[in-house]
């Protein structure tokens, strides 16, 4: 999916756009309200992180002119002002959400998952890997006609072999992916989500198998 | 206001200066009625004491030689119309009394004149007033000093003073009693715009900053603008440590986002599990203090707002939707089901949307971040005589010691020391919840393990 | 009984040789032991005796010594002699007030004195419990042809015209010897001019003097008088009220009206019967019956009387001033020359 990030901050920029390339988005990035106007013109985006302040002036303006055009993509605000003060007026501007700053990159994903969802947008969200689609958008994989529901750390697991199947990801990757800063877990927490994942994708064409010593990959079943 | 210590009720003062005024324009009215009503009496007797002294005088006569006395009628008479009181009367001529009381002293230092002389004497175990009058009669050849004395008791003369010193007394005190009454009334009149101001002050709550605009008699006006123009700097000092505080979250946040990124990026490049835990606690701490700083300003946002509480009608069921839709993806990331119970029919509270949005996320976050991961927490909206809305999640819940200062500003559970936060989540929600004069309840989960707070808000 | 007699005893042992006249004196027991009450009063015996009987049926328990005397004789007893009695009563209202005025008296204050009108008394001292009035009366049978005279200078015309009838058959009462006779006098002189016209008439015209109106009243009835001139009308009333031949006439120009009064001496021993009997004589109206047998009429609040010509006589300092020693004597000398012209 492709994203617009207007954000006068090249390294937290920088630090999105490599961040959610991980995740098979690619990300654009305008440093103020008039580079990110030229870019909407032109691109559509599948959402709009946009930050407040701006150089060349207020995000808010550029929500609201946004929303005037009848513009529906979504927008996630980044705000480094008061909860309660930017909250009303940012709704009602027309942005989908907001997130404070600083934030936790994996509730930046969370919330842009649930504005894709809520909007029914993104319809084309899914992948597909030796005969198992994997829904990301819907939280559920198919195989042979028939869907298991994921729960959201399990979504989140598959979807990090989905976007690279066969690569082989380390144990502490997982985790950094899988948990925030604040859970206190062990390594073996991720053991814990891949015997699930096991087990759901247990009369599938495909399993996850541990590499030992290295980590784990997805690939289909010999 | 416990630091102010009264220096006594104005109206009482006033009561009491009115009062004494009164007490001393009484006085002042008994004894001036009384000098110039005793006076007045006295200048009566005087004036009929000699007229007959006079009237007397003159019926003196000479004939054949000796001086003869005609004592008119109406000189004793005269006497008997002002009051019952003893008359005595004596003639001498020549130091030889003619008639009348042989005993009745006489001031024989008088002169030869028609101006009478008053004396007050004892006579006959009476006070008794005199007149004298003198006149030169010729007798042939000779001149002769004739002397009337004519004097009377004054007991009607006292008795009239006692009557007026009576009436003079009763209207005093009459007089005392209606002003002070009058100017009890008045005083409490005079005052009733400073209570109606002093009312008005303090049924809009200790915060409310609004000038006030209510009509203000004259020599209130400083007093009432000086307090407009207090409140309308604390106001702009207000404004500005809001916006203040506001500029310097954005400016420490920004950076702080910068710092976070950039240290996540690190983090996964690290190997060592030593460098790795080391940026993670920094995260830790920028991740605290990003979250104190928001919450600092919540509650400072919550305090302004509840001050001046702007109230609507609000569907709770809707407002408690927007909550968990905001919170679900918090949630989430921990697998954290949120069932949220409402019941069917319609109804409202009153109050603040902002204010309460801001209480029910504050609790619904606490519930979400002491929650372990794959829990439940229930939000039920229970309508009943108030709306109650629980919250229950299946984290370690409160110990019993904390309840009661959970929500006293910057209290934490003495369990909770290793999550992020910084204890101000519950106190917001309790401010809000007393502002719109509900309150908030802090329990345990009947249903096993984890804590039910309750934000009890009464109907509109 | 005892007390009464003791008190009598005293009285005589302790009055001097030369001292005041009396007329009568008479005592009355009480019934129950109890305290004595000495009066001196110039009303005779006949006439107060009837209030004495009611009094005493009331007051059992207070004797009575009723001692009569003539006015200036009372005025004498307890002004210059000061005389021990309880109560002084007099017609002689000049007397009273002087006595008062002087300090010979005690004030007295009650329920019933009170309830006298103003003009009833002086300074809580001076008690008048009738108001008598001063009357012409006349022998019927000599008026039978003659027009009866309503007023004083009717009466000088009638004794002008009818020397002869008149002559030595007019009465009147030597004001030099009686006190009522004097205030009766003075007051006309105050009232009319006509007073020493007909005076002067009367005195042509041989006038018997009286010192009391028994004797005059009686020569009256018996035709020995053709009238009397300013006599009681509650002795005319009461005493020759059923005797016929004679008629009391009001004068029309003006009737003077006095006052009989009470006092209480400085003398006084027993302050409080003389109190309760002074209570009794306000409320002398009360008793109809003892009105209508003493004659006495008792005194009325009223505003005003039915005649305009009716002068009551006020108490107060007034009334002294015919008793200065001068105006007495150049009124007597006046009076005397008047009525004695031979």
């Amino acid at each position: 999916m492709r994203f617009l990030l207007v954000e006068d901050n090249e390294e937290l920029a920088k630090a999105l756009s490599d961040r959610f390339a991980l995740d098979g988005h690619v990300v654009d990035h305008a440093p103020n309200l008039g580079d990110a106007e030229l870019r909407t013109r032109t691109v559509a985006y599948d959402l709009i992180l946009l930050d407040i302040m701006l150089p060349d002036g207020d995000g808010r303006e550029f929500l609201r002119s946004h929303r005037i055009n009848a513009d529906s993509t979504p927008v996630i605000v980044l705000t480094a002002r008061s909860e309660v003060s930017d909250r009303v007026g940012l709704l009602d501007l027309g942005a989908d959400d907001y997130i404070t700053k600083p934030f936790d990159f994996s509730e930046l994903e969370a919330r842009s998952r649930a504005v894709l969802r809520r909007l029914g947008g993104a319809a084309n969200n899914s992948k597909e890997f030796g005969g198992v689609v994997f829904d990301s958008t819907a939280g559920q994989i198919t195989f042979n006609g028939h869907s298991e529901a994921l729960r959201n750390r399990e979504l989140r697991l598959l979807e990090i072999f989905f976007n690279a199947p066969g690569k082989i990801f380390s144990k502490s990757y997982l985790m950094d992916r899988l948990f925030s800063f604040q859970d206190d877990v062990s390594e073996n927490a991720i053991e814990v989500y891949i015997g699930r994942l096991r087990r759901k994708l247990q009369d599938s064409p495909v399993t996850i198998e541990t590499v030992r010593g290295v980590g784990y990959h997805m690939t289909q079943k010999t | 206001m416990s630091v102010l210590k009264p220096t006594g009720s104005i109206r009482r003062r006033l009561v009491i200066q009115l009062a004494i005024i009164a007490a001393l324009l009484s006085l002042a009215f008994f004894f001036t009625v009384r000098f110039v009503a005793e006076q007045a009496a006295t200048d009566t007797q005087d004036n009929i004491l000699a007229a007959s002294a006079t009237s007397i005088a003159d019926a003196v006569y000479s004939e054949g030689g000796a001086v003869r006395l005609e004592l008119p009628y109406s000189a004793l008479s005269m006497l008997g119309t002002i009051s019952e009181d003893r008359v005595f009367y004596r003639v001498i001529v020549d130091g030889e009394t003619l008639t009348g009381y042989e005993d009745l002293p006489i001031n024989e230092a008088r002169n030869a004149s028609r101006t009478p002389l008053f004396e007050t004497m004892e006579y006959r175990g009476d006070n008794v007033r005199t007149a004298t009058v003198s006149r030169t009669l010729s007798v042939g050849n000779q001149s002769r000093t004739v002397l009337v004395v004519v004097g009377q008791t004054r007991l009607g003369l006292a008795a009239i003073s006692t009557r007026i010193t009576t009436t003079a007394t009763a209207v005093g005190v009459g007089f005392f009693l209606f002003a002070t009454a009058l100017s009890a009334f008045a005083a409490q009149n005079a005052l009733s715009p400073l209570n109606k101001l002093a009312e008005s002050v303090a049924r809009r709550g200790p915060n409310d900053l609004r000038p006030v605009v209510a009509t203000t008699p004259t020599e209130l006006v400083p007093l009432v603008s000086g307090l407009n123009s207090f409140m309308r700097r604390l106001r702009d000092a207000l404004n500005r440590s809001e916006d203040l505080i506001a500029e310097a979250a954005h400016r420490i946040r920004t950076p702080l986002a910068t710092v976070r990124t950039q240290a996540e990026v690190i983090h996964r490049q690290m190997e060592r599990p030593k460098n790795r835990n080391s940026v993670r606690e920094m995260i830790r701490a920028v991740d605290e203090s990003s979250r104190s700083a928001g919450q600092l300003l919540d509650h400072a946002m919550v305090t302004f707002r509840s001050d001046q509480l702007e109230t609507q009608d609000i569907d709770p069921k809707e407002l408690l939707h927007e909550v968990v839709d905001r919170l679900s993806p918090t949630a989430e990331l921990k697998d954290i089901q949120i069932d949220l119970q409402l019941p069917n029919n319609d109804f409202s509270i009153s109050g603040d949307p902002i204010l309460l949005q801001n209480a029910a996320r504050n609790i619904l976050d606490n519930a979400i971040k002491y929650s372990p991961g794959e829990t439940e927490i229930v939000v039920r909206l229970i309508p009943s005589d108030t709306c109650r809305i629980d919250f229950i999640d299946q984290g370690r819940g409160f110990a019993d010691a904390d309840i009661r200062n959970l929500t006293k500003r910057f209290s934490r559970g003495t369990n909770v020391n290793d999550i992020v936060g910084s204890g101000l989540g519950l106190t917001i929600a309790d401010d809000v919840a007393r502002a719109h004069g509900g309150k908030l309840v802090i329990g345990t989960n009947d249903n096993g393990v984890g804590a039910c707070v309750s934000l009890v808000l009464p109907l509109s | 009984m005892r007390i009464a007699c003791i008190a009598f005893i005293l009285i005589l042992a302790f009055s001097p040789a030369d001292a005041f006249e009396i007329e009568a004196k008479r005592s009355y027991a009480s019934v129950e032991d109890g305290s004595m009450l000495s009066i001196i009063s110039t009303a005779d015996v006949e006439v107060f005796e009837p209030i004495i009987f009611e009094f005493q049926k009331r007051h059992p328990d207070i004797a009575i010594e009723y001692v009569v005397a003539s006015s200036s004789e009372v005025m004498r007893a307890l002004h210059d002699e000061n005389a021990s009695y309880d109560l002084g009563i007099s017609s002689a209202m000049d007397l009273q007030t002087k006595l008062a005025n002087d300090g010979f008296t005690r004030r007295y204050v009650s329920d019933a004195t009170s309830l006298l009108p103003d003009w009833a008394t002086w300074r809580d001292r001076v008690f008048a419990f009738t108001q008598e009035r001063a009357v012409l009366v006349i022998s019927e049978s000599t008026f039978e042809e003659l027009p009866i005279p309503s007023n004083r200078e009717d009466l000088i015309e009638l004794l002008r015209e009818y020397p002869e009838i008149f002559d030595g058959r007019i009465g009147t009462y030597d004001v030099r010897t009686s006190g009522t006779g004097y205030l009766f006098a003075t007051q006309d002189s105050r009232n009319t001019e006509s007073f020493w016209r007909l005076t002067e008439v009367m005195g042509r015209l041989n006038t018997r003097l009286y010192c009391c109106s028994g004797a005059m009243l009686a020569d009256v009835a018996s035709g020995k008088l053709a009238f009397a001139y300013n006599v009681l009308d509650s002795y005319a009333n009461s005493k020759l009220g059923d005797t016929p031949g004679i008629i009391t006439v009001e004068m029309d120009d003006f009737v003077s009206v006095m006052l009989r009064t009470a006092i209480i001496p400085n003398t006084v021993k027993n302050y409080e019967a003389a109190g309760t009997m002074i209570d009794f004589l306000s409320e002398l109206g009360n008793y109809p019956e003892l009105v209508e047998q003493t004659g006495l009429p008792p005194v009325e609040a009223r505003d005003s009387y039915e005649s305009q010509s009716v002068r009551p006589i006020r108490l107060g300092p007034g009334l002294m001033v015919f008793l200065d020693k001068m105006r007495k004597e150049s009124f007597l000398r006046s009076w005397v020359n008047s009525i004695e012209q031979r």
